[in-house]
């Protein structure tokens, strides 16, 4: 789960950590207080999204006066941000950050994540702050500084000294940013962090370490005990069908093609969206029902990739496992009675009773095209799906 | 023989009176593994299934001689579970368990460092060596004695490769479906490892899917260390980057982990890569024609 900006440094400065004065707001009316608030005559106000690229996008505008502040929040507020990371649609825009300016020296970046090769968790810093860091990664590979924590020692000042002198600062310094990066170490464990990325991390003019910009992503699976944190989700920044998903515990992405795509599991889901490709067509979402597939999850399911008008054809490729095929092609069945489909279905089942659930399928008068293997499903989608494009020109 | 388990291998399960511990070990028992009891604190003494339940793994072991265990208990008790194993003892631990924290296995991971337990998973269907023994959620009916071994990271998609092999007449060895975390029990490596000296698997099967290192590292070994021929299916051609494909591992991120980035380095290793899920079993039956296993002698 992805936290906002001005939520990330809220946590941050829970733990100690250095971030500009600032102010959220959701309406034009609460400029002139948040300003009274911070004082000064120069502010940056950010827009509040879930996606990176916001200043080359427009969203983050820095102030010289209030009327400028107005202006800005004006144009940002209640519209969609588009970024290079937030899809052509872009995201909304409901809440701004307006911050105190700070003086900055030098742009640093730092990042805790947990590094699954080394499997610790890692400390990632590089002198080119402010940057795309996987630019930096790709292009100077030698510009990323990485300390990885053993699990049972924990942080150690030999950390700091790495990053430190690796990012050239000076001694003072060195022990602000190993003071940082205990702080961050915590608060990585405490909140089951996946990722805390600080873009830039700035040293200002009086030498301080300041945290500029912050994201911090949550692992999903650890949300479970930390309701707290759960509770700072925003719907409004996830895709509406993902959400809906996620409502009825489906597994589901969009994506461009045109072939709806229900598997269950998630490995051969992604393998049969690749088939779909292999075969010609372009699948237009992954979608794992998994294991425990019933009727009703079916039935959501087929609703859920129906939402997208992208959608000429639908494959359901189900491998039965201690789930009976029998059941499974009922379920099938009686969704497809549910939602009024009016594209063609294309269903390979194999395992458990496969035969029965074929036949079931066949014998019925519903408009299911059966395939009884893989590449044939393949096949008959990416035809039915040509026929359907063709019809509607 | 088989790698890691066999007949006589003797299981437990954890979470042997919830639902998923019940139903899935009665599928075991229905197969044949030898399953010779399970844990359930505070349920100690008691019977189910018509095995003895224990309050611990301890005593479990004390009882019974069990060298394998099952884990089928929720996420936020599957380390203490996995730990409590391995502390009793117990050579092999299956966590089938789906949906733990990270940060928990990491811990965990490093905390098995300094024993002689193995892991398999957690979030993995778990292994089978086809009619002797099953510990996991896969279908026991569509296996065949074999010399094919499969190791993968998927679960329906091992299933797909299990029942091609059956289909086409190979059979398995054993199969390993070894999780779809980010920080997991046993590799490719490891199983790839086995496998070469496994003297009845006479080729493996590898099914792999986006994200990690995993594959490449697999890569590697096998130029290095294999013989025995290898067929790889990469999972994750069409998935775009920086989306999470369902299993916690598998997404793309910074150009790294991409699906033609693994095959490129598999194919380099000398293993033959199958670009359609489709075409699994017969490439590999293609692989294995005319090489004369002891099958043939």
């Amino acid at each position: 789960m992805n936290l906002h900006e001005h939520q990330s440094k809220q946590l941050l400065a829970e733990h100690g950590v250095a971030v500009p004065r600032g102010v959220t707001v959701a309406a034009l009316d609460e400029v002139p207080s948040a300003l009274a608030t911070l004082g000064g005559a120069r502010w940056v106000v950010k827009a509040q999204v879930h996606a990176g690229g916001r200043g080359k996008a427009g969203g983050v505008v820095l102030a010289e006066s209030p009327q400028r502040v107005r202006e800005a929040a004006a144009r940002l507020l209640g519209e969609r941000l588009v970024t290079h990371q937030s899809g052509p649609a872009g995201l909304p825009v409901t809440r701004l950050l307006i911050e105190e300016t700070t003086a900055i020296a030098r742009e640093l970046y730092l990042a805790v994540l947990v590094d699954r090769e080394a499997r610790q968790v890692a400390f990632m810093a590089s002198a080119a702050g402010g940057m795309d860091i996987e630019e930096v990664a790709a292009s100077t590979p030698e510009r990323i500084l990485l300390a990885r924590v053993a699990p049972a020692m924990g942080l150690q000042p030999w950390h700091g000294r790495r990053l430190g002198y690796g990012l050239g600062l000076d001694p003072e310094q060195i022990r602000a940013l190993q003071d940082l990066l205990g702080r961050l170490y915590r608060l990585f464990l405490e909140s089951d962090a996946a990722l805390i990325e600080i873009n830039p991390l700035v040293v200002t003019e009086a030498g301080a370490l300041v945290a500029l910009d912050a994201k911090i992503v949550l692992d999903d699976n650890a949300l479970y005990r930390h309701p707290a944190l759960l509770a700072l989700r925003d719907a409004s920044q996830e895709d509406a069908r993902e959400a809906e998903a996620r409502a009825h515990d489906l597994n589901y992405i969009s994506l461009d093609g045109n072939i709806g795509c229900m598997v269950n599991g998630a490995g051969l889901a992604m393998a049969t969206m690749d088939l779909v490709k292999l075969h010609g067509g372009a699948p237009a979402n992954f979608l794992d029902v998994g294991g425990g597939t019933t009727a009703e999850r079916v039935a959501e399911a087929f609703k859920l990739i129906l939402s997208d008008p992208k959608v000429e054809a639908v494959l359901v490729n189900i491998f039965g496992g201690i789930v009976r095929c029998d059941l499974i092609a009922a379920g099938i069945m009686q969704a497809v009675r549910e939602v009024h489909l009016a594209v063609p279905v294309v269903v390979r089942l194999e395992g458990t009773n496969a035969a029965a659930g074929l036949e079931m399928l066949a014998a019925s008068d519903l408009p299911i095209i059966t395939a009884a293997s893989l590449s044939e499903a393949a096949d008959k989608v990416v035809a039915a799906a040509r026929e359907t494009a063709g019809e509607g020109r | 023989m088989s790698i890691l388990i066999d007949k006589d291998t003797r299981v437990i399960c954890q979470g042997f009176t919830g639902r998923q511990g019940t139903f899935h070990s009665e599928q075991a028992i229905a197969y044949g593994t030898n399953l010779v009891g399970g844990v359930t604190p505070g349920k100690g003494g008691q019977s189910h299934l018509g095995r003895p339940v224990f309050d611990t793994v301890h005593a479990a072991v004390a009882a019974t001689g069990a060298d394998a265990s099952m884990i089928y208990v929720p996420a936020a008790f599957a380390a203490d579970a996995i730990l409590e194993a391995a502390d009793a003892g117990i050579g092999l631990v299956v966590c089938i368990t789906e949906g733990i924290p990270v940060l928990d296995m990491l811990r965990v991971k490093a905390a098995l460092a300094g024993t002689e337990t193995l892991l398999i998973g957690p979030n993995c269907p778990g292994i089978i060596t086809p009619g002797a023994c099953k510990i996991g959620i896969m279908p026991g009916s569509i296996h065949r004695p074999g010399r094919v071994g499969i190791v993968s990271r998927s679960g329906t998609l091992t299933y797909e490769a299990v029942f091609q092999t059956t289909e086409i007449g190979l059979g398995q060895s054993t199969c390993i479906g070894i999780g779809g975390d980010p920080i997991q029990g046993l590799d490719f490596v490891d199983c790839l490892a086995r496998f070469e000296a496994d003297p009845d698997t006479d080729g493996v099967l590898l099914v792999g899917e986006i994200g990690g290192g995993a594959e490449e590292a697999a890569a590697a070994f096998i130029a290095e260390r294999m013989e025995k021929p290898v067929v790889a299916y990469v999972a994750g051609v069409t998935a775009p980057p920086g989306k999470r494909m369902g299993h916690a591992g598998a997404i793309v991120s910074g150009g790294r982990g991409t699906a033609e980035g693994k095959y490129a380095a598999l194919a380099a290793a000398g293993v033959t890569v199958v670009r359609s899920p489709a075409e699994m079993g017969a490439c590999m039956a293609e692989r294995l024609a005319g090489r004369p296993g002891p099958r043939a002698a």
